[in-house]
């Protein structure tokens, strides 16, 4: 029995998960970097002194980042403990990005900053933000056919970038020689120290307010009560071994599908993951490091059981072994660009398969899971100035127990919005055709998959290159319980005229594009649930009305025949085809 | 304020909450309070049973304002008007597809509809580019072809949406000219005419939302003014909107959607108002009722107001409204256990059917109104909305049962404890509004009102570092308050997104010279009385590379680039404590909010002054036990409307109305004033 009431427990809780929400809000809202701002993509956290475990994460937080920080701030501990690195002081701050250290790829960048209470180090306070450029091959950094890190950008070791409160500007001047469009980042840099120092400032009001030794209590009992509700969730899971699988397209270098394979076990009350059937390393950057595959299980059953919060006890009960020998356990220097964007949807994927069989009204069939990126970089000749354009797309999510999939929903690891036309023509020397639903893509089943988008966007003037990484081109999202595969992605590029299909399908690089060039897009749809011949028959004939499937689509897809010029089912001929 | 004259007419403010209608009739005779049941399916009904009820000849009354819900409900409700969309070639499902997004950060569930169908929505061939160039005109065999198909398939209402229609409204105008000649009726809105910004989901929504109500809206108000002439009333009432302001009812079809969220902004507008007498500039309002609480911040008199608010998922309406955050903590909010063995608050609600266990209407599940009531802060006997006298005993054998057996205490601590993660939870929301914007709450007061805000208010100043709370004479009726003293408002908002250093300032004093010249084109077609008419600039700023927007005042119309500059810089240090200046600012919005000023009211006349006891003790009702920090203390109890002008309390006491209570925690010291608000200030237990 712990020695903290449950009230004063509910309460620092909720202080700290709010220190949190605040580093989040005021990184995003003074960032400049529209992937940060508009698209979210950074987290913030609280993590003990000692161990570097997660002790609260902000609940905006970009969700692929659920655990990767955890292990990177344990790294940061070991170098300092082995001497690698400098010891922490007061007012410090490191950046590091090297994806082999607990990191995902190296366009996120993590601060971590040691947070010193009444002169004592209580706990590190940390931030990970996704830089629009790293240096590389490419701008932007997703290089879809690099074939070692050192292509892909600038790698940071954990360094000191903030010394004793002061900026060391001999670090950022290597970092400013090394990047594209280096004049805004010092916005970007200011607004990540600024979350962590409205962290430290909300951190210290919270430990005036309660005490060391109380909030310390509070954080010991918290993590035991996340695992706790944790383990209380997994026992909704029946004993046994499930397995499931999901691929990935294609490394961006061999035009090969990689093949992700889990078995997870519930065994005494815990879950065992083993990704060991899972294809080799790749040599393209589709190779995932070990903490992005572990962040990519612990994202999955987060969105599998949403109210269990998040810290280091939640994961207790999760057990999965490191993949040696696959390409989900990516060592140097392998290159590993696609790894946060693509490579772990398709784990969660994975994931969600298999625990769809014994969680039918808790897991949905599988979503598009693709950030659908698309950068388009060249030069405009009316403004005078380089530009590069950064599109992601949704796709459909998956039908489930309850009701059909969302239309454009978000990828699993996201939470960002797409920019609205209107922006970007403000912004690009371009012009969007369509912006539409895209019909039937999402997998028929008894509630269907939501609907992906279509896109089609044309070169104004000047030149430019279009580069992609997505996937899901090969193989649509997946069906559960009987329904059908979502539509996948396509890419078309129209230049002079004539068709082009990239080979990878869904990822390529430096297309040439000049004006009058069309690039044309369809996310995919997600994965139906249920057998689409039980899909009511009403709902089928309101989707053709609405001009989601075509009559002829209801018929093969759904077995529902329409009549009296479509504003009607034909039971009899339904019910004939149906049970034909 | 203190020389406006007073206003002598005769004035009826009547607001629709869920439960009651609430009517507020002020004349130079005095001042009358009415509730009645709302009828929920039609708000007229039981507005004209309120005016029923005063007993006035109609004809008499000088001016009525009414805050409506119609809109709100029909748009949470999805009972909506049929209603048509005709779009740009290309880009029908923009209000379907959305800005790729989900319900909520984890969980891959969730659904979402559109508020126009997509059978419903139409193309037309046109296209005009970011700068407003055209670079195909509208096929105009098209757009009578899709007239006609909309109103084939029995649209009653429609929208015209074009891409960059902000930009050049030229399509759209003319869109609107042939429809104005064929559609059989007014219910035409275009995009650019509500919100003349970039981002065609918010502007398209806006618009939607806008079209679909305005049929209901225009019925409502249109049978209520029949009604209300019928009866002998000769003008125009007026209508709050949700930038708390309010307008004619003959204008405020034509915008419905900037009512959809006008419920909260009456009440910021009365506590604005009320505060400035006190001579009060800084506040949080806190409004906390049965099913959810509103808190709003007032700086220097003036509310906040925010473009950017959803009124729900993927439900933007981005036209200038109050900005109020609102949490589903109420006094019906339902304490449990979660998984984890800790005690949860809200945010499940018993609502107002079945209710807390109190009322005893079948709930059974304990909440914080109960645990109010078993800690001797509510008065048994004079719940407003309970059938008969509860049963202690049965509330405190569910409270054991659910509560305090799981968690190891005893119910008394149980009820504590609920109300102090109830508590909590309502202080985040405070400090979103205030310390996440840069504002410390210490420098504010905290005003308090709704039926449970008065109850919680001196704990949630303590916990926050409030100094001060105040209390309005008659929190329960805070909203219809709003109604009677608000000002007429018209807002403007242009979209400019030029770097402030290449902007010319002649430009930018033409612009905001001519967005005044229209809100006094439309404030001069009222028929209500003014004092003055007040004009508020702003823009809305970011430095270039930026996404997200920072709103600032604009002082006036002469205001210089470098002035513009400065407060830009001051607001986003306030907000970030980042100075930049390696970094241009950029201008986005400009924005001109024009207010036809009302005479003021004399709030001191809201509690009847011949009431008042003599004397303190005379107030003095009883002696009740009532918790307070794990122990029971003796406490006295008074009649808010017997509490002398000018008398201090010391706590713990609490303070009963018809309307509220009002908690003391021991330690505060009450002080009243002259127009019956109570101060407390937090003091030390």
């Amino acid at each position: 029995m712990s020695t903290i009431d449950p009230i004063t427990l509910s309460v620092i809780q909720a202080g700290l998960q709010q220190v949190c929400d605040e580093m989040d809000l005021t990184f995003s809202r003074s960032a400049f970097s529209p992937v940060i701002a508009e698209a979210d993509d950074r987290s913030d956290g609280i993590y003990d002194a000692k161990s570097g475990e997660l002790i609260a994460q902000g609940e905006l937080g970009l969700p692929v980042f659920v655990g990767t920080m955890q292990f990177s701030t344990m790294t940061l501990i070991d170098f300092i403990r082995e001497g690698r690195t400098l010891p922490p002081e007061e007012g410090d701050i490191y950046i590091v990005n090297d994806p082999y250290l607990g990191g995902t790829h190296l366009m996120d960048v993590r601060f971590a900053m040691p947070f010193y209470y009444q002169d004592e180090l209580f706990s590190w306070l940390s931030n990970t933000g996704h830089w629009p450029d790293i240096g590389g091959a490419v701008p932007g950094g997703f290089s879809a056919n690099a074939t070692a890190v050192e292509q892909e950008g600038l790698r940071l070791p954990p360094v000191k970038l903030v010394k004793r409160g002061k900026m060391d500007t001999e670090i950022y001047a290597i970092i400013c020689s090394n990047i594209r469009i280096a004049d805004q980042r010092i916005g970007d840099i200011k607004a990540q120290i600024a979350a962590l120092n409205v962290g430290a400032r909300q951190l210290t009001a919270l430990l005036d307010r309660y005490g060391v030794a109380t909030v310390k209590n509070a954080i010991k009992e918290w993590r035991a009560r996340a695992a706790h509700q944790m383990r209380a969730k997994i026992a909704l899971i029946p004993n046994g071994t499930y397995h499931g699988e999901a691929w990935v397209d294609s490394d961006g270098v061999v035009d090969e599908p990689l093949r992700i394979a889990v078995n997870i076990e519930k065994k005494d009350g815990d879950l065992y993951f083993d990704f060991g059937g899972s294809s080799p390393p790749c040599k393209g950057p589709m190779n995932s490091v070990l903490a992005t595959t572990r962040s990519s299980v612990y994202l999955a059953m987060k969105h599998i059981f949403p109210d269990v919060p998040i810290n280091a006890g939640t994961f207790d009960p999760l057990h999965i072994r490191d993949p040696k020998g696959t390409f989900l356990f990516a060592k140097y220097p392998r290159p590993v660009s696609g790894c946060a964007a693509e490579v772990s949807q398709r784990v969660a994927e994975a994931v969600f398969a298999a625990l769809v069989k014994p969680l039918p009204n808790i897991v949905t069939a599988a979503p598009a899971g693709s950030s659908g990126n698309f950068a388009l970089g060249g030069y405009d000749p009316e403004k005078d100035r380089p530009f590069v354009m950064y599109q992601i797309s949704g796709g459909g999510y998956g039908g489930n127990a309850d009701h059909d999939g969302l239309t454009n929903g978000c990828s699993t690891i996201g939470i960002s919005k797409t920019q609205p036309i209107e922006v970007l023509e403000q912004y690009y020397p371009v012009l969007f055709h369509e912006y539409s639903l895209r019909e039937a893509s999402g997998g028929p089943g008894e509630k269907r998959g939501g609907f992906g988008i279509n896109y089609t966007v044309e070169l104004l003037r000047g030149e430019a290159q279009a580069s992609f990484v997505m996937d899901h081109g090969r193989f649509g999202p997946q069906g559960a319980l009987g329904g059908q595969d979502g539509m996948p992605n396509a890419v078309t590029v129209y230049r002079n005229g004539e068709k082009y299909i990239p080979k990878h399908l869904s990822k390529d690089q430096d297309i040439p594009i000049t004006p009058g060039d069309i690039v044309s897009v369809g996310t995919p749809g997600g994965g139906g649930f249920g057998d689409p011949r039980k899909r009511s028959p009403e709902l089928v004939l309101q989707d053709v009305k609405r001009g989601y499937y075509t009559p002829e689509q209801a018929r093969d897809m759904f077995g529902v025949v329409l009549s009296n010029n479509l504003t009607a089912v034909d039971n009899q001929a339904t019910t004939a085809l149906r049970s034909a | 304020m203190a020389d406006a004259p007073i206003d002598n007419s005769i004035v009826a403010g009547i607001d629709v909450g869920g439960t009651f209608t609430d009517l507020l009739l002020v004349s130079p005779d005095g001042v009358r309070v009415i509730k009645t049941p709302t009828t929920p399916d039609n708000q007229a009904f039981g507005v004209l049973k309120a005016l029923e009820e005063t007993e006035m000849d109609l004809a008499s009354i000088d001016a009525i304002v009414h805050g409506t819900t119609t809109t709100t409900n029909a748009v949470l409700e999805r009972k909506l008007s049929k209603t048509g969309m005709i779009t740009t070639k290309g880009f029908r499902d923009v209000i379907e597809v959305g800005r790729r997004t989900r319900p909520q950060p984890y969980g891959m569930f969730g659904k979402f509809e559109p508020i126009i169908p997509r059978e419903l929505r139409l193309e037309v061939t046109e296209r005009i580019d970011a700068a407003g160039r055209i670079l195909t005109p509208m096929i105009e065999e098209e757009l009578h072809a899709a007239v006609k198909l909309l109103r084939d398939l029995k649209c009653e209402s429609v929208v015209i949406h074009f891409l960059h229609a902000y930009a050049n409204p030229t399509h759209e105008m003319r869109a609107l000219e042939i429809l104005r000649e064929i559609w059989p009726n007014d219910y035409v809105t275009a995009g650019h005419q509500l919100l003349s910004e970039y981002r065609e989901y918010e502007r398209g929504v806006t618009a939607s939302v806008n079209a679909a109500v305005r049929p209901i809206l225009h019925r409502y108000i249109d049978r209520l003014q029949n009604e209300l002439n019928s009866k002998g009333f000769a003008r125009d009432f007026l209508v709050m909107n949700g930038n708390g302001g309010m307008v004619s009812a003959r204008l405020v079809d034509k915008e419905s959607a900037k009512t959809v969220m006008s419920g909260p902004a009456s009440g910021v507008m009365a506590a604005a108002n009320a505060a400035k007498r006190a001579n009060i500039e800084n506040l949080i309002t806190y409004d906390m009722g049965g099913t959810s609480t509103d808190v709003a911040l007032i700086k220097d008199a003036v509310p906040a107001v925010s473009n950017e608010l959803d009124v729900e998922y993927a439900m933007p309406i981005h036209v200038p409204m109050v900005d109020v955050r609102t949490i589903g903590s109420g006094g019906g909010s339902i304490a449990s256990i979660t998984d984890a063995g800790l005690l949860r608050v809200g945010p499940e609600s018993a609502g107002a059917t079945p209710g807390p266990i109190c009322y005893g209407r079948g709930g059974e599940n304990p909440t914080i109104t109960d645990a109010n009531l078993l800690l001797g802060r509510l008065n048994a006997s004079k719940l407003l909305s309970a059938s008969e006298t509860p049963s202690i005993d049965k509330i405190r054998a569910i409270f054991d049962e659910k509560i305090a057996g799981p968690l190891g205490i005893d119910v008394d601590q149980a009820a504590g404890a609920i109300i102090r993660v109830a508590n909590d939870r309502m202080a985040g929301a405070v400090r979103i509004v205030s310390i996440s914007k840069g504002y410390d709450p210490r420098n504010f007061t905290l005003f308090a009102f709704g039926g449970a805000g008065p109850l919680h208010a001196a704990a949630l100043g303590r916990e926050l570092s409030i100094p001060q709370i105040l209390v309005p004479a008659r929190p329960g009726i805070t909203n219809a308050l709003g109604c009677v003293v608000a000002d007429i408002r018209h807002d403007f908002v242009r979209t400019v997104n030029c770097p402030l250093d290449s902007v010319k300032i002649e430009d930018l004093r033409a612009l905001l010279s001519d967005q005044i010249k229209e809100g006094r084109r439309l404030i001069e077609s009222e028929t209500i009385s003014l004092d003055e008419t007040h004009i508020l600039h702003g823009a809305d700023m970011q430095f270039i590379g930026q996404t997200h927007l920072i709103s600032i005042p604009i002082p006036s119309l002469n205001a210089s680039k470098e002035e513009i500059q400065h407060i830009f810089e001051e607001a986003y240090f306030n907000r970030f404590q980042v100075k930049l200046p390696e970094i241009r600012a950029n201008l986005v919005n400009c924005k001109t909010s024009v207010i036809g000023v009302r005479p003021t009211f004399d709030l001191g006349r809201i509690i009847d002054p011949a009431a008042r006891a003599a004397s303190l003790e005379e107030a003095q009702t009883d002696v009740r036990r009532v918790w307070f920090a794990g122990i029971w203390h003796d406490t006295e109890i008074y009649n808010r409307e017997r509490l002398p002008v000018g008398s201090t309390i010391k706590g713990p006491a609490i303070i009963e109305q018809m309307d509220t209570t009002t908690v003391v925690e021991p330690g505060d010291s009450v002080s009243l004033d002259k127009d019956g608000n109570i101060l407390i200030k937090i003091g030390k237990p």
